[in-house]
């Protein structure tokens, strides 16, 4: 037998016995070997599934867009380009025009706010359309039919066969749609899809001056044709034309970066997972070694060398990783049949769940090595233990005790390991360690507090508290003491749970659109001029306040301070500079919607520059303008600098007189640019009216009373739109939340580790307390003393780490004024005092079934 | 044979040094069965650890076969009692998660050596067949330290130290395991070092160390050899 097989030996036998408390923690490392596997199996699945999909994605080999009314130049270049492609404009080229509008079906005198997308042409070209009644997708091209959303259907209490009116034009609903390709869940919260054939599109007078719909042409061209360089010739002229041009190939590629980046954030949460279960393998090994000094110092004595006894414990540990690891693999296989679940919404693929034997070798792989790495700084202390501890146990273990070699390298390896892990997930070093400096952060600041309160306790022990209590909290900083691996493992999971419940409620507070402020929670819009007085006068019959219609007139950028903006759009070099770069191509064509005031309104604040006095656009020369101070920037224009609109072909010149700061969670019309009034009271535009209803009966009514007499008007009930913005709030929280689950379910494995760990001595300690006469009340009380104020700490720490990340984050990134979520806070600082508490008795249960006798007798 | 050579250890208590040793002078011969006995804090269990290579003494040498312990690394040190020592204690010392025959068998595999069958004839000889399967907590005292004694003599040592052996056994299970020592120490030839402040049992050893405050105060030749 050679010492390998000595020591491979002795790891076995020794963890027949001790290694089932090992393997409690090494549970802790499953739960993040779990949520691993789990997402990157998901991940390698969303990949297979975009395999090949592509075409479906985009429905077509090619896509023109553009979100103004084709002109006839760009007809032109979409002509010239679908032959350049050899794609038969008969059979090849499809056309979408996509639009808000208002559905309205006579039968159940339902109204709805729909996007309507009229098609013309063979769409989708790929990809398979499922409909109900099967097959209803061709009798789009029968006559005036249409097919809708089941959602539709649901909200307005219609069913297929239902007639439905839509502007001025009357649909058959001939059946739903159960599946389109490539279109994403959580989109249907802002309104159900209906199709109708292009040829009634002009029936419907929906799409009249003001209003806003997306262009969208797709070609199916020869399997011969090189997709990207063809684009990337056409790409200038389409750009002329304010278009965009779009290939299957590039929407895989934006689609394949996009799941990259959704995998590696998701790791990043199964990563911070498994470091905390690494925290509790460390923190369960230092409390196992410390146990094992006997047997070590014997195994010493007997003549095993400090390395074999190492090699041993490190053998164990690594076997406890690998079982944990294959526990966590069978748990992410789990969870990820759940994951299409949690995630479907924001993806335009169906997936179908396999494992991913890829995940999987990473899984165990990642695993082990964090059980071993985690274990090993503990681990060298086994190298201190004298044999001369077996005849004197009070041995100190002398000169050794400062830091040598091997921990500082064992420490290299630790913080080498999480740095690496986290590069790896990111894909970027840098971000990487800003990741683990996040992390290390996050965990020194529970650390010290966990120290801090050690010390502190110590320091300035309060002595004149109770018995129990002062019992209870010396618990805490007595040897073998497990306060520094709860903190840190309650702690943390809970700060992440904490950072959501922050940005959820103030993110939330910031769209309280319908919060009984008297704010408007109906609007109208596309409201033609000679309609305005009409809908204002409906809404006053409805015994309703309406607000004064605010003008909307689209406008684009002519010129920025004399240079033509077409001159910059074809050369870069004349475009203006801002931080060093260029000002973006989308910025100069854009169309502004913009409109006329002279007052500033509630949903805005002045950062520069003054407000014009009442009648200052009657003065002769150029208007002055009000300026988005984001738009602004994206221009690279301040005040004082001059910008020349085309209006419909008339050119008004203006001067930046100030910038303003805008609220845009308000759902109020707010606008880029706003001027004067007067210059644009002639030209085209339309009318947007908002108005306060708190009855749902008269809104309903009124909806639909205006969308009798004016189809083409759009109505918009915000208490509807608040309640989809919150569902998507939620079913985002709900993803981050499973992810954030992780890492307090990994912190409650190690709790129950980390009081099952130490809970020998517990019981023996409470057993002695009963020999000398403690009632089991006292003891009760001593623990949940203990247990108690361990919770407490974790959640202050947790609460005001959250706090001030929430802050931060509200600050610098949202921008929006930040306020603590206390009733989340409460219930989180409950969950946490109650966690340690309920594991913390339930561990000892032992202690109140056996007598105090036989506790001792096992001495 | 064990040489020490002017032997001193000094332990830091309360910041000062503290001489537990002072300046012991002794030899034991090879085949030797020796007590060094005295009261409680005379430095027996120091002296036993620095003979057997546990700890390191502050002044002094001690040549064990030839071999200077004080010139000998951790790993050196551990090779060496893994090669000739064997250990004895007071409180067994048993692994409480091997069974009666691994902790048996440790010794020799540490050496590399096949060890189940020479385990279960030593087993068998301090009279604890049909008892290799049972862990530690499932014997009794006077078990434990027959184990003990079977795993000592597991590697052939060349030299065994025993403390307090029989200190937490009743007279009776003591007296046996003191027996199945002896008859070891006989048949084997170990040089057995042995420590206890229970003279009874010292007087059945050939040669009595006496220590008392740290400095060997009697060296006297009685009980089992002569008789």
């Amino acid at each position: 037998m050679n010492s390998f097989t000595f020591v491979r030996q002795l790891a076995w036998r020794e963890s027949r016995a001790a290694g089932r408390r090992l393997l409690l923690l090494t549970t802790a490392i499953s739960i993040g070997v779990g949520a691993l596997v789990a997402i990157e199996s998901f991940t390698d699945n969303l990949t297979v599934a975009l395999e090949g999909q592509s075409r479906a994605l985009l429905g077509g080999d090619l896509a023109l867009s553009t979100r103004t009314e084709p002109t006839p130049g760009f007809r032109l270049v979409l002509d010239s380009l679908t032959r350049a492609a050899g794609a038969d404009p008969a059979t090849d080229l499809a056309e979408v025009t996509s639009f808000a509008g208002m559905a309205y079906v006579p039968r159940t005198a339902g109204t709805r706010l729909v996007r309507v997308s009229a098609l013309q042409g063979d769409y989708p070209f790929y990809g398979k359309v499922i409909t109900d009644p099967e097959g209803a997708w061709g009798r789009l091209a029968e006559g005036r039919v249409t097919l809708v959303d089941p959602a539709f259907l649901t909200s307005l209490g219609a069913a297929v066969g239902d007639t439905m009116a839509l502007g001025e034009s009357r649909f058959v609903i001939a059946g739903t749609v159960a599946s389109f390709p490539g279109d994403v869940g959580v989109r249907a919260a802002f309104g159900p899809r209906v199709f109708i054939p292009a040829r009634y599109l002009e029936e419907t007078g929906l799409l009249g001056f003001g209003s806003r719909a997306e262009y969208d042409w797709f070609l199916r061209v020869p399997a011969s044709l090189d997709t990207k360089p063809f684009a990337d010739t056409w790409r200038p002229s389409v750009g002329a034309q304010q278009g965009r041009l779009k290939t299957a190939v590039e929407e895989e590629e934006d689609l394949r970066q996009f799941l990259d980046q959704l995998g590696r954030y998701l790791g990043l949460v199964a990563l911070i997972a498994l470091l905390l279960g690494g925290i509790g393998v460390g923190s369960a090994v230092q409390v196992f070694i410390k146990r094992k000094r006997d047997t070590i110092a014997v195994l010493r004595c007997l003549g095993a060398t400090s390395g074999q006894v190492f090699a041993a414990y490190l053998l164990q540990a690594a076997a406890m990783g690998f079982l944990g690891s294959l526990a966590g693999v069978f748990l992410g296989l789990l969870l990820q049949l759940a994951m299409p679940r949690v995630f479907g919404a924001f993806l335009p693929l169906d997936v179908s769940v396999e494992p991913s034997i890829q995940a999987i070798l990473t899984g165990l792989g990642v695993g082990v090595w964090v059980a071993l790495v985690f274990a090993l700084l503990p681990l060298l202390a086994v190298r201190r233990v004298p044999p001369l501890a077996v005849l004197r146990r009070d041995v100190e273990e002398g000169a050794r005790r400062r830091a040598d070699g091997w921990i500082w390298a064992a420490r290299l390896v630790l913080a080498l390991s999480v740095v690496g892990m986290a590069m790896l997930q990111v894909g970027d070093a840098l971000k990487g360690l800003a990741f683990s400096a996040g992390v290390g952060a996050a965990l020194l600041v529970l650390w010290l507090a966990a120290l801090g309160l050690i010390r502190s306790l110590r320091r300035w022990f309060p002595h004149r508290l109770p018995y129990v209590l002062r019992q209870g909290l010396a618990n805490l900083y007595r040897p073998a003491n497990q306060t520094v691996a709860v903190v840190l493992a309650l702690g943390f999971g809970a700060f992440l749970l904490g950072a959501l419940a922050v940005m959820q409620h103030n993110l939330l507070r910031q769209l309280q659109l319908d919060g009984g402020l008297g704010r408007p929670n109906l609007v109208f819009f596309d409201i033609q001029p000679d309609q305005k007085d009409d809908v204002l006068a409906e809404i006053r019959t409805a015994g309703l306040e309406a607000q004064p219609a605010v003008p909307i007139v689209p406008m684009r950028l002519a010129a920025i301070n004399g240079i033509r903006v077409k001159e910059m759009l074809a050369d870069t070099m004349k475009r203006p500079v801002r931080d060093g770069e260029r000002v973006e191509g989308w910025a100069l064509r854009r169309e502004y919607r913009s409109t006329y005031r002279d007052t500033s309104v509630g949903s805005e604040k002045l950062v520069v520059g003054d407000w014009w006095r009442a009648g200052a656009g009657g003065a002769p020369g150029p208007a002055p303008l009000s300026l988005e101070v984001g738009i602004a920037s994206d221009l690279a224009v301040t005040i004082r600098d001059t910008l020349t609109w085309d209006i419909q072909g008339v050119e008004i010149a203006s001067v930046v007189a100030n910038l303003r700061e805008v609220y845009w969670a308000w759902f109020e019309p707010n606008f880029f640019a706003v001027v004067p009034e007067g210059p644009l009271a002639d030209a085209p535009q339309s009318f947007v009216v908002l108005t306060r209803v708190d009855d749902a009966a008269v809104m309903g009514s009124l909806q639909r009373a205006i969308v009798e007499r004016h189809p083409n008007v759009t109505s918009i009930d915000l208490t509807s739109i608040q309640q989809s913005v919150e569902k998507i709030v939620a079913s985002v929280a709900l993803a981050i939340r499973f992810m954030a689950f992780f890492s307090l379910a990994t912190g409650v494995v190690v709790l129950i580790g980390a009081l099952a760990t130490s809970r020998y001595q517990r019981v023996r300690e409470a057993a002695l307390l009963k020999t000398l006469g403690a009632t089991r009340r006292q003891v009760v009380r001593i623990m949940v003393t203990e247990y108690a104020a361990l919770g407490v700490l974790a959640a202050i720490v947790a609460t005001g780490l959250a706090s001030l990340g929430g802050w931060a984050l509200m600050k610098y990134t949202f921008e929006v004024p930040f306020t603590v979520p206390w009733l989340g806070f409460g219930i989180l600082a409950l969950v946490l005092v109650a966690l340690p508490v309920t594991t913390g008795l339930w561990t000892s249960l032992d202690l109140f079934r056996r007598s105090p006798l036989a506790v001792l007798r096992e001495e | 044979m064990i040489r020490v050579e002017a032997l001193s250890k000094e332990y830091l208590s309360g910041g000062r040094p503290l001489a537990v040793l002072k300046d012991i002078t002794l030899e034991i011969p090879t085949g030797e069965l020796a007590a060094i006995v005295g009261p409680s804090g005379s430095g027996k269990t120091t002296l036993l650890g620095l003979l057997a290579g546990l700890d390191r003494p502050t002044r002094g040498r001690v040549i064990v076969d030839g071999t200077d312990l004080t010139t000998l690394s951790e790993d050196g040190l551990a090779a060496f009692r893994a090669e000739r020592v064997g250990f004895v204690f007071q409180s067994f010392h048993l692994i409480p998660t091997l069974t009666a025959r691994e902790n048996v068998e440790v010794p020799l595999e540490l050496r590399g050596e096949e060890a189940g069958s020479r385990a279960d004839e030593l087993l068998a000889r301090v009279g604890l067949q049909g008892r290799e399967h049972h862990y530690p907590a499932q014997l009794s005292g006077g078990e434990q330290q027959r184990v003990a004694l079977a795993r000592a003599f597991s590697n052939r040592p060349r030299i065994l130290f025993a403390d307090e052996p029989t200190g937490n056994l009743d007279q009776a299970t003591g007296q046996r395991v003191v027996e199945i020592l002896l008859e070891l120490n006989r048949e084997l030839g170990t040089t057995t070092v042995l420590v206890t402040h229970d003279l009874e049992l010292a007087r059945l050893t050939r040669r009595i160390i006496r220590l008392a405050d740290g400095a060997v105060v009697g060296d006297t030749l009685a009980g089992a050899a002569a008789g």
